[in-house]
């Protein structure tokens, strides 16, 4: 799964660190580093993490099932060359 | 044009983008979003599918990524043609026609140009070439240096102390890598905040173990005799023994290829109106062809309609979104790209962030916290009002002051604040370097003209 945080909407609220410490750590008092490509049996917890975050600056993809989506087009991508 | 043009492009007409990269992917999701149903294709010179760089200068060389897993996720199905891995060679405006590096020629209704920039590469070529002096913008330069990094090499060298060398010394510190940083002005970071900011960056590094050495320039780098680069030479004389070098020199627009088109392109980027709509070489906006992202460099109303060209992530969001908006719909609903400017990195384990357009303040006060905590809020002002905001670890305030610059809020501010230190009663000079005087890796570039953009020859008119 693929996700990215826009670090300009993050407040440091840390609630994606407290809910899916896999993925998302504080390093610092304010800044969020992530890891932008979570394992598959991190999914619950980061579609938790998503909800969650206060100013929502979290997308991710394949949280819903439609997972197949990135890896679609990277198949399309290879494909076209 | 017939008023059902904009009906049949959005219909069955040819979209182009060229430039796979942030912008182009957000762009294409805005075309599909909005209603776009004919043909589109996306053309990027890496092999990649659109990944995200930030994160190249901080997780990954921290090992909390991988350089190899940094797609960005899509927000939709674009239905799109992606012809990766071949550059852009050429455009042709009149034939409407996209020129690619392996001979082929993609035509087009409606054109978004969004290539970027590229890494400024050490100037001289073959000392460039020596194995061990890398730079940092591509998923490949971040794959070699975090090599390179976890091999434990004796010293590292950084040329330039903007924000992705500093964020380089940031990590080789916390790698334990001794690393020696180079900058041809005073501190860090002086030509994005300014000297009284850079004071703190300067302070910040050297507690952290880096040697930093300011007002040097690197004369030469040297190389082993199988080819390897074994030690840096500076303008002061002193020559330092490294195993890395990272050139970390700002960067280039990547109009190349656009040479002899007709547009307004240059080393400064596109021209374009507010709307995104590329202007030509004679100043005259282009109808089919539109810019977006660091490339891009349009007026801000904000800013004194000073031509912004922004190295910004959410500028090439909120950019591509705009112009992907303008590219299918009739003239009466475009809309203006006037985002707030805003940017954030990381080092050291401190937040940094802006909004507004700091290089623009002529004075600074510090509104909350204090400079030598760390931990604060610096105003800029220009001309009397309020133009930019920085925060080290206080990001919370920035919201409030996006909204200050908006309204134009007076400068000096005015406003009491809870924990107002005595050193933020009095504004003070912001302190930037002259702007005639090159500095490394400001992430604005305040454009207007240059005389090194020249096309046209002036024939003043005789009565």
């Amino acid at each position: 799964m693929r996700l990215v945080v826009d670090l300009n909407k993050c407040q440091g609220y840390a609630q994606c660190a407290f809910l899916a410490p896999d993925v998302f750590a504080m390093h610092g008092e304010e800044s969020l580093v992530y890891n932008p490509h979570a394992p598959e049996e991190q999914r619950e917890r980061l579609a938790r993490a998503v909800a969650a975050c206060p100013v929502q600056a979290i997308t991710a993809d394949g949280l819903d099932g439609a997972g197949e989506q990135g890896t679609g087009s990277a198949q399309e991508a290879r494909d076209a060359r | 044009m017939p008023a059902d043009h904009v009906d049949w492009l959005r219909r069955e007409g040819r979209i182009v983008i060229v430039g796979a990269s942030l912008a182009g992917l957000r762009a294409a999701e805005t075309l599909r979003a909005e209603g776009f149903a004919g043909e589109l294709t996306l053309i990027g010179d890496e092999p990649y599918e659109p990944y995200d760089r930030p994160p190249l200068s901080k997780s990954v060389l921290l090992g909390k990524a991988s350089p190899h897993r940094t797609e960005l996720p899509h927000r939709r199905e674009i239905d799109a043609k992606w012809r990766l891995g071949v550059a852009a060679t050429g455009l042709d405006l009149s034939a409407k026609r996209v020129k690619l590096a392996d001979g082929d020629e993609v035509e087009y209704d409606r054109l978004l140009i969004a290539t970027g920039v590229r890494a400024r590469p050490w100037l001289k070529a073959d000392e460039a070439r020596l194995d061990g002096v890398c730079l940092l913008r591509t998923r490949d330069d971040a794959a070699d240096l975090y090599q390179r990094l976890k091999a434990g090499p004796r010293r590292v060298f950084v040329i330039g102390a903007g924000f992705a060398g500093s964020e380089v010394a940031s990590a080789c510190r916390e790698m334990g890598v001794p690393v020696t940083v180079a900058e041809r002005a005073g501190a860090p970071l002086v030509g994005a905040l300014g000297g009284v900011i850079g004071a703190v960056a300067a302070d910040l590094q050297t507690e952290n173990g880096v040697d930093l050495r300011p007002h040097v320039t690197v004369t030469s780098l040297e190389g082993d005799p199988v080819g390897r680069v074994r030690a840096v030479h500076l303008s002061d004389e002193s020559v330092v023994e490294v195993d890395v070098v990272v050139v970390s020199l700002g960067s280039v627009r990547n109009t190349d290829w656009l040479t002899g088109s007709g547009l307004g392109a240059g080393p400064r980027g596109i021209a374009c109106d507010a709307g995104c709509r590329a202007f030509d070489f004679r100043g005259i906006v282009t109808d089919d062809v539109f810019v977006a992202g660091d490339v891009a460099r349009s007026p801000h109303a904000l800013f004194g309609y000073q031509f912004l060209s922004l190295e910004h992530w959410g500028n090439a969001v909120a950019q591509a979104e705009t112009a992907a908006h303008n590219m299918i719909c009739h003239g009466a609903d475009r809309r203006p790209h006037l985002w707030m400017p805003a940017f954030w990195s990381s080092m050291f384990g401190v937040n940094i962030k802006s909004v507004g357009v700091p290089p623009m303040g002529d004075q600074l006060m510090i509104t909350q916290g204090s400079l030598a905590e760390r931990r604060f809020v610096g105003v800029y002002g220009y001309q009397g009002r309020v133009i930019a905001a920085v925060s080290f670890d206080n990001t919370r305030w920035l919201e409030f002051y996006a909204r200050q610059i908006e309204r134009g809020a007076p400068f000096p501010v005015e406003f009491p604040t809870m924990d107002r230190r005595p050193e933020g009663r009095q504004p003070v000079a912001a302190d930037f370097p002259d702007p005639s005087l090159p500095t490394h890796g400001p992430t604005v570039t305040l454009t207007g003209y240059s005389p090194a953009d020249q096309q046209l020859v002036f024939h003043p008119a005789r009565h």
